[in-house]
C-alpha cells in the first residue's frame, strides 16, 4: 500500500520534536547555568557556585520541604478522595450525577480555580460572611492567615479540589478497559463490602492505567506556580515560585541560582515521585495482608457516604467560588459581613473591558494556534497507526508524559535562554510552540483512545469502495471521530489558556494573556477585577467545551448514531 | 497497474496463509464468475484472515505465499482500493454520519460523474432493493433487514470484480436471513461476481451452492 497520505508520515517525528526537542534542549539549558555557566552575563567557567549560594538563600529548605509536602498531600488525598468515590458508588444513580457534575471542572484553569477558592475560604470570604457575625461574632474579618497560610494548607486544598476531576476523569477514561462488573458480582458474590471489593480487586486494575496521570500530577503540584502565588504561602514561598523571583531577578548573575534551583525542584519531584511508589507498595502489601485476613467489610456504609461527601464538597467548593468570582465583578458595594452585595453593576467590566479585549485576544490567538497545530500532529500520527497497523508503544507514551512530568521549571528556564540567545523569544511562534509542549499530550492523551476504538471495519469497506486513504480519512474517519475531535481540541485550547510560566518566561512581558494577568491581579486586593479576569479565565475554557459539543450536534442532527456516540 | 473492472473468475493460486511457521490453510482454487466457494472451520483456523489477504489488507503478523488473480490479472501486491473487492460483514457497517442515500453514492466509483446522474442511480439501487424514498434517510432508523439490503445495494453500486461475505447473515433472525440469503446469491449469480463466503453455519453454505471447503480438513491445512 503506497497512498499514504504524505503528512501523516512524518507527523510522529515532527510531534516527537516538538514534544522532546524543547525539553531535553531546555533541561540543557538550564544544567549550564546552574553549573555556572552562562556566559550572556559572563559566566564562562563550571563551578558549584550557583548550588553554594543556593544553599545559603535564607530558608531554601522550607520552599523544598513545602513543594515535597504539598506535591504528596495533595495527590495523596486526591487519589483518595477519586478512588474511594468510584469505589464507593459505581454503579449507582449518584456516581451517574457526581460524574455529570465533575466533568465540566476539567474546563477550569488551576488559577481561576484557586482564586475561586480564595474568595470562599479568605477571612472576608464567602464562607466567613455567611456564618458572621450571628456564629462567630465577627464583626469585621478577623486577623486570621487562611488563604497564603504557612504550612500551605489553603495551596494544597486548591490543589485538591482541581486534581479531583482530573484524577476522576483519567479514571472514567479507563474503566472500560476493566472487567469492573464482573468484577464487582464476584466480589459481592464472595461477601465482601462494595468499597472492600472494589478497592482490593478492580482498583489496582485501574490504577495501573492512571498510574502515569497520577505521577503528572505529583510532578504539577510538586512544582506549581500560579495556584502558589495565589493561595501558597510567602514568606518562604514554594521553591518554584522563588525560583521564578530569581529568575526575573534584574540582577541577571541571579539566574544561575534559579537554575541550580531548578535542578533541586527535579530532585524534589524525582524524590517525590520514588517516594510514591513506596507508598504504592505499602498500600499494595496492606492489601495483601487484609486479603489474607479474609476481612469482608461488609458494613461500609459510612465510610461510603463520606467518600461521596468529600467528592461532593470538593466539586461544590470550586462551583461556589467561580459563582462568587461572577458575583464579584458584578458587584456594586459589598461590606462585610453581607453574605451578598447591595447591588449589582457593570461598571467593574465597562473599566476593565479595554484591557480586557487585549488580553481576550492575545489569549485566543496563542491558544486557537496551538491547538490548531496540535490536532493536525495528533491526528497525523494517529492516522499513521492506523495506516500501519501499530498502536504507540509504552516507551512512546513516556515520551507524552515527559513535559507533564518534568518541573515546568526544569526546562522552560533553559529555555528561555536558548530562545533569548537565538533572538526568538518573545515572539508568537516562540510561545505558540512552547504551548504546544503542554497542549500536544494532552490533546493526544484525549483523541487516541476514542480513535484507537473506532471500528475499522468501516474503513475496510470504504477502502474497498475504491476510496483513498486520504478519502476514507476525510470522509469517514474525521466526520465520525468529529466529536472525539473537537472534544479534544477544546481540552487543548484549556490547556494553553492555563498556562502561565511557559506564557510569563517565553512572552517576556510582551504577550500577556487573560491567566498572566489574572494571577498577576490575584495578589492585588481589587475583588472586584480579579472576578472579572478569573471568569473570563473560566469562561474561555468553557465555551471551547461548548463548541465542542454543539457543532457535532448541529452537524449531525439527523443521525442518531452519532449523537449517541 | 489498472484497476479490475470486468468480472472475472477469482483464481487463489497455491495460497498459504501462516502464521508463526504453522500454516493455517493452503487453497489453490478457481472461483468462477457467480460461483461462490464457501470457506467454514472454527474461530483461528484463518477465515477471516483468508478475506483480509484476498481484500488486500494483510496483517502483519501473517506470513502469506502464492499468487492472487482476478481473471488474468495478478491482483496479489494491489492495495485494496484498486482490487474493487465488495466486502459484506455481519454489521451492514452503513457509515452513520451519512444519510443512507449519501452511503450509496459513496460508493459509485468516481468515473460516473455528475451530481444529478450519481443521485439518481443511488435512489434507482434504492427502489431495486425495495427501499425507495429512503435516500435522506438516517442509517440508524433502518430495521435489521432494511439496513442489510442498503449494504448489499452500495457493494452492488460500487461494481466489485469479486466479493467477499465475512459471515454476512449471522446477525440476522431465521426469516430475514433466508430472505437475505436468497438476495445476495441470486445477485452475485446474476452480476457474474466470484464470491467467497466465511461461516459458521452449514444452512449458509448449502444456500450458496458451489464448493464449500471445511478449514478443519488436514488438506487445508498445509
Amino acid at each position: 500500500m503506497t497512498l499514504l497520505p504524505p503528512f501523516s508520515r512524518f507527523a510522529p517525528a515532527a510531534a516527537l520534536g516538538v514534544l522532546a526537542l524543547p525539553v531535553l534542549a531546555g533541561f540543557a539549558g538550564t544544567l549550564l547555568p546552574a553549573f555556572g555557566y552562562l556566559p550572556a552575563v559572563g559566566f564562562t567557567e563550571f563551578s558549584l557556585e550557583p548550588f553554594r549560594e543556593l544553599v545559603e538563600e535564607p530558608g531554601v529548605g522550607r520552599s523544598v520541604w513545602l513543594s515535597f509536602q504539598t506535591g504528596l498531600l495533595s495527590t495523596l488525598v486526591s487519589v483518595i478522595i477519586v478512588a474511594g468515590f468510584v469505589a464507593a458508588w459505581f454503579g449507582h444513580n449518584s456516581f451517574l450525577a457526581v460524574r455529570s457534575l465533575i466533568s465540566p471542572l476539567l474546563a477550569v484553569p488551576h488559577a481561576a480555580a484557586a482564586l475561586g477558592l480564595a474568595f470562599m475560604i479568605a477571612p472576608s470570604g464567602f464562607l466567613v460572611r455567611l456564618i458572621s457575625p450571628e456564629l462567630t461574632g465577627w464583626d469585621r474579618p478577623p486577623d486570621l492567615l487562611i488563604v497564603n497560610d504557612q504550612n500551605a494548607l489553603a495551596l494544597t486544598a486548591g490543589l485538591i479540589v482541581k486534581e479531583v476531576p482530573f484524577l476522576f476523569l483519567i479514571t472514567m477514561a479507563a474503566l472500560p478497559q476493566v472487567p469492573v462488573r464482573r468484577s464487582l458480582r464476584l466480589t459481592a458474590g464472595l461477601g465482601y463490602g462494595q468499597l472492600a471489593g472494589f478497592l482490593l480487586v478492580t482498583w489496582p486494575m485501574i490504577y495501573r492505567q492512571i498510574r502515569l496521570g497520577i505521577f503528572a500530577v505529583l510532578a504539577f503540584a510538586s512544582s506549581v506556580v500560579d495556584v502558589s502565588i495565589i493561595l501558597g504561602p510567602t514568606i518562604p514561598s514554594t521553591l518554584a515560585v522563588r525560583l521564578v523571583e530569581w529568575m526575573n531577578d534584574p540582577d541577571l548573575s541571579r539566574r544561575t541560582v534559579a537554575c541550580a534551583g531548578a535542578c533541586v525542584q527535579i530532585a524534589v519531584t524525582g524524590a517525590l515521585l520514588l517516594f510514591w511508589i513506596v507508598v504504592e507498595r505499602v498500600c499494595a502489601t496492606i492489601a495483601r495482608v487484609i486479603l489474607a485476613n479474609g476481612h469482608r467489610f461488609e458494613r461500609d456504609i459510612f465510610v461510603r457516604q463520606c467518600a461521596r461527601a468529600a467528592m461532593v464538597t470538593s466539586a461544590a467548593l470550586v462551583f461556589a467560588g467561580l459563582a462568587m468570582m461572577a458575583v464579584w465583578s458584578f458587584a456594586g458595594l459589598w461590606t462585610y459581613p453581607d453574605a451578598l452585595p447591595q447591588n449589582l453593576n457593570l461598571r467593574t467590566w465597562s473599566r476593565a473591558l479595554p484591557s480586557l479585549s487585549g488580553h481576550v485576544s492575545t489569549t485566543l490567538l496563542i491558544g486557537v494556534s496551538a491547538t490548531l497545530l496540535s490536532i493536525a500532529l495528533v491526528l497525523g500520527c494517529l492516522q499513521r497507526e492506523t495506516e500501519i497497523g501499530k498502536n504507540g508503544t509504552g516507551r512512546a507514551l513516556y515520551l507524552l508524559y515527559l513535559p507533564l512530568i518534568i518541573p515546568q521549571v526544569g526546562f522552560l528556564f533553559g529555555l528561555q535562554f536558548l530562545l533569548v540567545s537565538g533572538n526568538a523569544d518573545a515572539s508568537l511562534a516562540a510561545l505558540i510552540l512552547v504551548h504546544m509542549i503542554f497542549v500536544l499530550p494532552y490533546v493526544f492523551l484525549s483523541l487516541a483512545p476514542p480513535w484507537r476504538a473506532q471500528d475499522r471495519r468501516y474503513d475496510r469497506v470504504a477502502l474497498a469502495l475504491g476510496a483513498s486513504q486520504r478519502k476514507v480519512f476525510w470522509r469517514i474517519r474525521v466526520p465520525m471521530l468529529l466529536r472525539a475531535i473537537l472534544a479534544a481540541m477544546a481540552v487543548g485550547f484549556a490547556v494553553s489558556v492555563a498556562q502561565y510560566l511557559p506564557t510569563l518566561l517565553v512572552g517576556a512581558g510582551r504577550f500577556s494573556t487573560v491567566t498572566t494577568e489574572a494571577v498577576a491581579l490575584g495578589t492585588g486586593g481589587n475583588r472586584r477585577v480579579v472576578g472579572v479576569y478569573a471568569f473570563v479565565q473560566m469562561l474561555l475554557p468553557f465555551v471551547g467545551f461548548l463548541l465542542a459539543t454543539i457543532i457535532p450536534a448541529l452537524l449531525f442532527r439527523n443521525r442518531r448514531a452519532i449523537n449517541l456516540g | 497497474m489498472t484497476a479490475v473492472d470486468m468480472a472475472h473468475s477469482l483464481t487463489l493460486k497455491d495460497l498459504r496463509i501462516s502464521l508463526d511457521g504453522t500454516c493455517l490453510l493452503a487453497l489453490d482454487e478457481v472461483v468462477k464468475p457467480g460461483g461462490v466457494l464457501t470457506v467454514m472451520g472454527p474461530s483461528g483456523s484463518g477465515k477471516s484472515t483468508l478475506l483480509s489477504v484476498l481484500s488486500g489488507f494483510r496483517e502483519k503478523a501473517f506470513e502469506v505465499s502464492g499468487r492472487i488473480f482476478c481473471g488474468d490479472l495478478d491482483i496479489t501486491e494491489w492495495p485494496p482500493q484498486q482490487r474493487r473487492a465488495g466486502l459484506l460483514f455481519q454489521d451492514p457497517l452503513l457509515f452513520p454520519h451519512m444519510s443512507v442515500g449519501q452511503n450509496l453514492v459513496f460508493a459509485i466509483p468516481a468515473e460516473k460523474r455528475g451530481r444529478a446522474r450519481r443521485r439518481a442511480m443511488a435512489e434507482a439501487a434504492l427502489s431495486d432493493i425495495g427501499l425507495p424514498d429512503m435516500f435522506d434517510r438516517d442509517p440508524a432508523t433502518l430495521s435489521g433487514g432494511q439496513a442489510a439490503r442498503v449494504a448489499l445495494a452500495r457493494t452492488l453500486l460500487s461494481s466489485p470484480a469479486f466479493v467477499l461475505l465475512d459471515e454476512p447473515f449471522s446477525k440476522l433472525d431465521t426469516e430475514l436471513r433466508q430472505q437475505m440469503r436468497e438476495l445476495v446469491f441470486s445477485t452475485a449469480r446474476q452480476s457474474e461476481w466470484p464470491m467467497v463466503l466465511v461461516t459458521h453455519d452449514a444452512d449458509d453454505a448449502r444456500a450458496a451452492g458451489g464448493k464449500t471447503i471445511n478449514l478443519s480438513d488436514a488438506a487445508h491445512n498445509g
